[in-house]
Parts: C-alpha cells; structure tokens; sequence
C-alpha cells in the first residue's frame, strides 16, 4: 500500500473509488471494465499533472518520502557484490553512512552514500541518515583508499542534514565535514555524487563536491532545510513552503544555477512508486558519467572539480 | 562628525540622533559601564572581565598588522541572483547593512606585515549581515588566499558568522568547497594557512575554511560550533553542558592549538609565522 502525501489527495480518492468498484464488482456479472479502464486513466492523468508542476515543498515532502529507494535499496538493485567497509579507524563506525567496495556496469567503484533507514528500528540504527564525524571520516578513509587505488567514487546523498548533537560537536562534527569536503577535492579519481532525496547543507556537500553532480528529479538540496530557514527568517516554521520557494532548492532550479550538472528522471508520480524504474535510470546515469570519466589525468580531474566550484558566484 | 552619522543622519527613515556619538559603552557580559575610547584602547576588551567584544574588520585589521598595510578591493560578485525575498528583499537587506558598515560585504582582506613578518591577513565581521558567508565573503576568503599565494606569504582568517547567507540559498553552501579548493592550494604551496576563531563562529564557515587551518587560535570564550544550540537541545532534549561550544570546551575537545588573549594574538601570529615561514616549507 503506498502512502499517499497530502498534495496527492485527488489522486488517492480516485484509487480508493477504483479500489471499492473493483471490490464490489466481484462476483457480479455487471462488466464495469470500461468504467474501471476509464478511472485508471483518469488517476494517472491525474498523477501526471500533479507532478509535472510540484511546488518546491511538495518536492521536498516527495524527497522525504517514506518509501522512496534509499541507499539499501539502489545497493541491492543497481550495484553487484557490495562489499560494506566499517568504521573511521579513530572512534566508531557510523551507520549513517556507508561506504564500500561495490561493481557497477562491470566497473569497479567506492561506494559511499546516506542510509536513512524504512522503518523504526533500522532508522534509529542509522539515526535518521543524520552522519557524525565518525561517518563523515569513514567517509573520508574510504575515499583516500580509492585515490590511492584507482578506484571512481560514487556517492548517494540523502540526509537531512549532519547530527546535531553534543558528541558530535565534541568529537569535531565541523571539522569532520570540511576535512571529508576536502577529501572530494583532492581526489585523484573521478568522483560522481548524486543528489537522491535531501541534500541537507553540510552534511551533503561534504559527499558531493564532485566534477559531475547529478540530482533525481525530484530530490532537492539546499543550504539549510525550508523549516530552518523559515524559522529563522520568519520566525515561524509554518512558512516553510515560502521558505522552499524563495531558496531554489529543486533540481530544476539547481540546473539552472549550475549548482548540478545532470537531472536523473524519475517514474510518473516519484521514485517510491517504481523503485526499479527510477534505479534503472539512474545506474544508466552514473555509468555514462563513468564512462566519460574513466582514464583521465589525475590533475585534469582535480582542476575540473576545483573550477567548478571557483566559477560559483563570479560576475560574467 | 563620524561617517556613520553622516550616513545615518542622511538616511530618510532612520531617525536622527539627538545626542552626539556614545561616550559610554556597556559590556555585554559584566554590564560594567566603559568608556568608549578605553574600550577601545584596550583593543574592545572589557578591562573589569576580560570579555571580548566583537570587532569590525578596519579594527581587527588595524590591530594584527603593522600600519600602511594595504586593503584589498572587495570582489565584484552577482548580486542576489535567487531575487530572495522572505519579509524583507534581500537586496533591501543588503543596503541597510551597507549603510551601518563602511564595506560593500562581510570580508576584507589586508596585505602588510605583523611585527615584520609579511602576511594576508582576512576578517570575517560580524557586524555585516551575522557576517554571513554568500558569495561574496567566499570570494574575498579566495582572493585573499590567492594573494598570499602570489606574494608566497602566509594566510591568516578571522573568522566570525552565523553561518552560511539563507538568502543566496545553495549558492553560499557551494561556498564550503569553493574556499576548500583555495585553502588546499595553500597547503600544496607549502604556506601557512591560520585560523583566527572568534565569536562566533558557527554553521557552514565553522564546517569549512574555520576548521581547516594549520593552527587553530581561539579567542576566550568564544562560542564555535557548527549546529545552532537550539538545534541541539531540540533534537536530543537534554541540557547542554556548561561551557558547551566556547573557545575552552574546544581546546578541551582537541579541536584547537590555543585560546589566546586579544592582547596576545599579534604576538601569537607573529611567533607561529617564524615556525611556519614558507622558506622553510620550500
């Protein structure tokens, strides 16, 4: 049963209708095929237009969504023999993030990414995909071994943020994330980051300051999430929609600012409605980029991720 | 007449003042009641206990480097590109901020020498908009950089925001690895790059260029952190500790060289210079 979001009310009583139709038709020997043909094309025309204009919020609510793919579940679909690598050698390991050997397309890559969780248990054992220094320097370990061995990274990015939390401030959580930013920087492989649901502020960036930066459609990343910002500039988190608004924070928008490079497209109605569409979309996605990638100079790379980011905010 | 009255008195919708500038000013902590100029004096310290006050970046630039430093110009960055506008326009932002300040944005640069030894010296102030990072304040952190790696000297940041500027959105987190990829060049020049801690110091900026020095300086008690305190209590719901995110707490916690006295700090710099020089890094 897939949960439906507030904005997707219409579309929810049309399915509950064809639900109730096909329910009490049975048994009948009254034909309601034509009627139930013509509701089913009416709830995707529905679908469609719902989501061919979403509003920055409603992508938010759709990147949040419960049930859309996580890292677990592009792993299982997308990538073969992924071999999870543990801990920052230093203090723990975080389960927020993860990272590890795994193969894509028959390339063998470093695999880091956010893990939120799908259900109670699992999000309380990867707190939310919310990383710690401990998660952010695996992270970084992680990246230096692929440097040093060849290896392309991909990271999936999908948190809401960095933990706020006392231990985390204790053990460096700023430190912690400039050092895995500076990781990316310095790396003399190809470096693919993908936005897959929330890219939240810090605790993104330092995953994804890549040379190729792609977003699924529906993913947004900003600097601090509509809530934050709203609290802070309105004084009220109930102006999050206006919030999500005035920050550009879809990749539509991002595009546009060339913040991202490439929009990853996701089935009609979101990635949590086609998990295997979205997953084959977006592994084509990652591999073209590989593909473009792959044999470079390990100078070309740097100084292509390094311009990148210098271009940001001059004047022409 | 001051230039800030100057400029205030000409600005239609601030009132005029009646009386003329303060004489007096009141310590935030120990609400001593100071003389302006003695305050002042003793570099905006409160003599009675030690707290240390914020500063503008003319007056920490004044303070660190040795006089006829050179001021860098300000970089010429796009101007409100997302046209943000929460109950204020940010451009309306911007001009009042511009008003009460004598520059265009939240960082300034000055090349000159401390007690001889040739430096960039940076100051993130504060007083300007949180001394928010946007675009600008990125790009003057990478002109300064780029300048101490022309003149082969050493790069030394005040540091002192809220945080990342919420009206440039995403384009003041991509701020974060913009400054990153110019504090590595530094670091592949063999040039010292030192971090200056002041209060306060938190969010995206605590989270990039502030943590990622040679030597970390604190000044007393200065709150640095990357999340917010109210973040913090909301999400875990505890009582944070004493001390918790001050200058001491991180020496405490490993993440600082020193906690240095703002009496100190040009002889600090000057002495962790002659360790760091770039000859020896050559």
């Amino acid at each position: 049963m897939i949960s439906y979001l507030e904005f997707e009310k219409p579309v929810a009583e049309l399915q509950t209708r064809i639900a109730e139709l096909r329910a009490a038709s049975q048994g009948d020997d009254v034909d309601i095929s034509t009627e139930l043909q013509r509701l089913e094309t009416k709830s995707a025309e529905l679908l469609a237009s719902t989501y061919a204009s979403l509003t920055p919020w409603q992508k938010t609510q759709v990147a949040r969504h419960p049930s859309r793919p996580h890292f677990r579940d592009y792993v299982e679909r997308m990538f073969s023999d992924f071999m999870p690598l543990g801990g920052d050698r230093l203090y723990g390991d975080d389960e927020a993030i993860m990272g590890g050997f795994a193969t894509i397309g028959g390339r063998k890559v470093m695999l880091i990414g956010h893990e939120k969780g799908h259900d109670t248990q699992s999000r309380l054992r990867h707190n939310f995909g919310m990383g710690k220094p401990e998660g952010y320097r695996k992270a970084i370990r992680l990246m230096e071994m692929a440097g040093r061995f060849g290896l392309p990274v991909v990271t999936l990015v999908d948190t809401s943020g960095a933990f706020p939390g006392i231990e985390a401030e204790e053990r460096g959580q700023a430190e912690a994330i400039a050092r895995s930013t500076e990781a990316c920087l310095a790396l003399p492989v190809p470096m693919v980051a993908v936005i897959v649901g929330e890219g939240g502020s810090g605790g993104a960036v330092a995953l994804a300051s890549a040379e190729r930066v792609l977003m699924f459609e529906h993913a947004v990343y900003s600097v601090i999430s509509p809530e934050g910002c709203a609290s802070i500039l309105w004084r009220t988190a109930e102006r999050a929609p206006q919030a999500a608004e005035a920050m550009k924070m879809t990749a539509q928008d991002l595009l546009g600012l060339g913040v991202i490079d490439r929009i990853v497209p996701e089935p009609m109605g979101g990635a949590h409605r086609d998990p295997a569409a979205a997953t084959d979309a977006l592994s084509l996605a990652i591999t073209d980029e590989l593909n473009q990638l792959v044999g470079r100079d390990p100078a070309e790379l740097r100084r292509k991720r390094e311009d990148r980011f210098l271009a940001i905010g001059v004047k022409g | 007449m001051s230039w800030l009255t100057r400029v205030r008195n000409s600005l239609p919708f601030v009132a005029k003042r009646e009386t003329p500038d303060n004489l007096w000013v009141k310590c935030p902590r120990c609400h001593e009641m100071l003389f302006a100029k003695e305050y002042e004096e003793n570099l905006s310290v409160c003599p009675r206990c030690d707290y240390h006050g914020r500063i503008g970046a003319d007056a920490r630039l004044g303070q660190i480097l040795d006089s006829g430093f050179e001021l860098l110009s300000e970089p010429v960055v796009q101007e409100d590109p997302l046209k943000f506008r929460d109950s204020k326009r940010y451009t309306d932002r911007l001009k009042q901020a511009r008003a009460s300040n004598p520059h265009r944005d939240a960082f300034q640069s000055g090349f000159g020498t401390i007690e001889g030894r040739r430096a960039v010296v940076g100051v993130q102030d504060f007083m300007f908009m949180g001394g928010s990072m946007g675009m600008a304040v990125g790009q003057a952190f990478c002109n300064g950089a780029a300048r101490a790696l022309k003149e082969r000297c050493g790069f030394i940041v005040c540091t002192a925001a809220g945080g990342a500027r919420m009206q440039e959105g995403i384009l003041s987190l991509m701020q974060m690895p913009k400054a990153t990829v110019m504090t590595r060049r530094l670091r592949e020049a063999g040039l010292p790059y030192i971090v200056v801690l002041t209060d306060p110091t938190t969010g995206g900026v605590t989270a990039s260029y502030a943590m990622l020095g040679d030597i970390h300086i604190a000044e007393p008690d200065a709150l640095i952190g990357f999340a917010g305190q109210r973040v913090i209590q909301e999400t875990i719901r505890e009582q944070l500790p004493e001390g918790f995110q001050r200058s001491e707490y991180l020496h405490k916690h490993g993440m600082v060289d020193m906690v240095v006295h703002r009496k100190e700090l040009r002889q600090t710099l000057a002495g962790v210079l002659d360790y760091l020089s770039p000859a020896k890094a050559a």
